[in-house]
């Protein structure tokens, strides 16, 4: 019976069902679940390593040992694991080895959009696309016999759309493949020039035979129908090309790298017009183009964002194509006569820990280094206390670049906020670079006790692991002392007058310091404490908007200051705030 | 029953993805290809958040697209209007009659619309749906989403037994009463 699952659980199926023993990962927006997923089946060892780098170099170890093995991440976290990436294409593998990597095209969940099928092409790897859940698990088994057939890892590329959609998937049985004996071959895995040059040409090679490969695979589809227009596209804007034009002939690929010049070129003059419909960059078009083909694309689809079915018609519709083969439902919508609808930007949760970190540096009025993570949402006003935001650990190394730009006058007025899975991911060097050359920066770590923004995941210093069984736990307080950091404080966001001390005489001292703002996430299940929810005076409440300017979503001013009862989390924050003592907590109600 | 899209609009935290998943296992028992598109991550934290769910017989796009969607069904009144541009000529709104300011709104930056109950009428067949009382009335403020949920089924061609039967199925074992009594209220909604 076809199941309807998420592409990310289908790629998780198509590992349990290649006989994969082993994944690491580290969470990231829209790649967490495949390695949720992976982590329920019995027999394949799951974990959340503390970054994609290590992720990457635990599964090519697991692959070099024999077994098929697979690292999970989103398109940003292959930036961190891109080291690995460019040298495992040189040692090729032993057991199947897959990276799985999601982009984020429109930016739901991240804080770029760069498009990952060129690490394929500079690695020299293949590139494989799915465009729903069904293909999603074949291509990952798929995936794993390419990289076996042309000793080769493989990327499979995922975007949000594609990771996020459920469609119907067919389920199949487990492989069962065993481990490949493992052999010394120091002149395939130990990568120091000699062994590399010859392994160079080995991979120049191997893409050639790969070319040949993509002019055969079966997964690169041509569909033949009005040949007035053909359509190259792979993924989530295969879709939309369908969509969009379902008159139209198509050609589907489904390996994106390295792609087939000969069908390419055939597909060409067996149409009228020839035009690529992909998103991001101009991957495909590009390559088209070197092959002195003429080729339409983002002069008439956006390079920017995520593609539509309407975008796609419309583009089509201006490049003159007939309109019977294309869908114009679009020109068929409602009018709606609304004259400014107010956006709704996420927000810190009600009962966050970070509101009385942010509460206390926006009073101090201090320039603050952020990172990546829930946290990240106060940047937003009303809060509005984050200067930077670059990427995963940038928090720390910003914050000692600004210091020793700007003198010690800078460095008093500044610090940096960086979550607990953050700090681990990639903070830690940045604390010891402060350290060692002598930085005074501030370091907030934020430590609410799990991976929040992803969806709360396990990391090395929550003392669980990815199945939720006890795991060693890293003490952040004795890292950061080992690391040399001689003012290491624990401290509690909640209690705003302590804390906003605390920050105060860290900021002055001019040596490095860790402030550890320890208090678990509001939603995760194993803390959640149920106080009871705060209410308005109204009688002298005097409609101030102090306690606005927590910016917590319980608190309205619709006529009145109100709390709303069910989204209130108790924390007490707005009451510790308001200058006329006007809320209070609801089971002290007079 | 034709090709259906259907967005589903609330503010994120308020239930829309299990709705969705039952909506798209009930069209996955009538035999139709399925597509739910759902939105994970940041947009999670109390943003506007929209999930499309889109049956037929073959379906390609995830995403119900301007002009392709036959209903909305909305949490929240300012998420129904947001997204009522989405609906083909004809189509259906379903909206819950709650208001929830946003903060941009509550800071006093932008305004909340006045009379959306009339722009929405005035653009396609609407329903506003007290869900937030009826729920309550079923004894749990939570099951708004099954409510609307019940309301969008009864315009539906799938039988009610599916629905509860997919409802019994995935709704944790200790809430199915109230979440199947909760369905049907939103069921009975348009046809008292």
């Amino acid at each position: 019976m076809k199941k309807l699952l998420l592409g990310n659980e289908a790629v998780a199926l198509g590992a349990y069902e290649a006989g994969v023993k082993v994944a690491s990962a580290y969470p990231g927006t829209p790649s967490t679940e495949i390695t949720e997923s992976i982590s329920k089946y019995d027999g394949i060892y799951t974990e959340w390593a503390p970054n994609e780098k290590v992720a990457l170099e635990v599964a090519l170890g697991a692959s070099i040992a024999g077994a098929r093995a697979m690292a999970c991440m989103k398109h940003v976290g292959l930036n961190v694991a891109a080291d690995p990436l460019f040298t495992s294409s040189y040692t090729g593998i032993n057991g199947g080895l897959v990276i799985v990597v999601a982009d984020d095209p429109g930016m739901h969940s991240s804080q770029n959009e760069q498009d990952s099928r060129f690490y394929g092409r500079a690695a020299h790897i293949p590139v494989l696309e799915p465009s729903d859940s069904q293909e999603a698990k074949d291509f990952t088994k798929l995936a794993f016999e390419i990289s076996e057939a042309f000793d080769t890892p493989v990327m499979l590329r995922m975007t949000t759309r594609v990771s996020h959609s459920r469609s119907l998937v067919e389920p199949g049985e487990r492989m069962d493949c065993g481990l490949k004996s493992y052999e010394k071959d120091a002149d395939k895995y130990v990568m120091m020039p000699a062994m590399a040059r010859a392994r160079r040409a080995i991979l120049v090679e191997r893409e050639k035979k790969l070319q040949e490969y993509s002019e055969n695979a079966d997964l690169n589809k041509i569909e033949y129908n009005d040949r007035s227009i053909g359509i190259i596209a792979a993924g989530g804007a295969y879709n939309y090309a369908k969509e969009a034009a379902p008159g139209a002939s198509f050609f589907k690929l489904g390996l994106v790298w390295p792609l087939p010049q000969e069908l390419i070129k055939n597909f060409a003059v067996s149409v009228e017009r020839l035009f690529v419909v992909e998103e991001l960059e101009t991957f495909i078009e590009d390559y088209i183009k070197t092959l002195g083909v003429e080729v339409f694309g983002k002069e008439y689809f956006p390079k920017i964002g995520e593609l539509s079915y309407e975008m796609v018609a419309r583009g089509l519709k201006a490049a003159g194509v007939k309109h019977e083969i294309l869908n114009l439902a679009f020109e068929n919508s409602i009018e709606v006569k609304a004259s400014s609808i107010p956006s709704r930007p996420p927000a810190l949760c009600p009962g966050c820990p970070h509101r009385g970190v942010y509460h206390v540096l926006k009073k101090l009025n201090l320039t603050v280094t952020g990172d990546i993570g829930c946290y990240t949402l106060g940047a937003l006003p009303p809060l509005s206390s984050m200067d930077t935001c670059i990427c995963m650990g940038a928090s720390i190394g910003n914050a000692h670049g600004m210091e020793k730009a700007r003198g010690e006058d800078a460095s008093v007025k500044t610090v940096a906020v960086i979550g607990d899975s953050t700090f681990i991911h990639s903070g830690i060097t940045g604390l010891i670079d402060v350290v060692y050359n002598n930085g005074a920066a501030t370091v907030i770590i934020l430590d609410n006790s799990t991976t929040g923004m992803t969806g709360h995941q396990e990391h090395p210093a929550t003392g669980f692991n990815i199945k939720g069984e006890p795991a060693n736990r890293i003490n952040l307080e004795k890292l950061c002392e080992v690391v040399g950091v001689r003012r290491v404080r624990v401290e509690d966001p909640f209690d705003l007058e302590k804390f906003e001390r605390a920050v105060r005489e860290e900021i002055s001292s001019r040596e490095p310091s860790v402030i550890i703002a320890r208090r678990p996430c509001a939603l995760l299940k194993r803390n959640r404490s149920k106080n009871p929810p705060y209410y308005v005076n109204t009688d002298t409440c005097i409609a101030c908007g102090t306690c606005l300017e927590m910016g917590c979503p319980a608190i309205t001013n619709t006529d009145v200051v109100s709390i709303d009862e069910s989204m209130c989390a108790g924390c007490g924050l707005c009451a510790a705030v308001c200058p006329t003592e006007s809320i209070a907590r609801g089971d002290m109600h007079g | 029953m034709a090709d259906t899209g259907i967005l589903i609009v609330g503010v994120g935290g308020q239930g829309t993805l299990l709705s969705s998943r039952i909506l798209g296992e009930v069209a996955l028992y009538s035999g139709f290809d399925v597509k739910v598109s759902e939105v994970h991550g940041m947009a999670q934290r109390g943003g506007s958040v929209v999930t499309h769910v889109r049956f037929g017989k073959r379906v390609y796009s995830p995403l119900v697209g301007i002009g392709q969607a036959d209903f909305i069904l909305a949490f929240e009144k300012l998420e129904a209007l947001r997204w009522a541009g989405y609906l083909k000529k004809g189509g259906m709104i379903i909206a819950n009659a709650r208001q929830i300011p946003p903060i941009p709104v509550t800071l006093g930056l932008q305004k909340y619309p006045e009379d959306i109950d009339g722009i929405l009428s005035g653009a396609a067949t609407t329903h506003m749906v007290d869900a937030s009382k009826i729920a309550s009335d079923c004894g749990s403020p939570r099951s708004v989403n099954m409510v609307l949920l019940g309301v969008l089924a009864s315009r539906l061609d799938f039988e009610k037994e599916l629905w509860l039967k997919v409802i019994r199925e995935t709704v944790p074992q200790n809430t199915v009463e109230i979440n199947t009594e909760a369905f049907s209220r939103g069921y009975e909604f348009l046809q008292g």
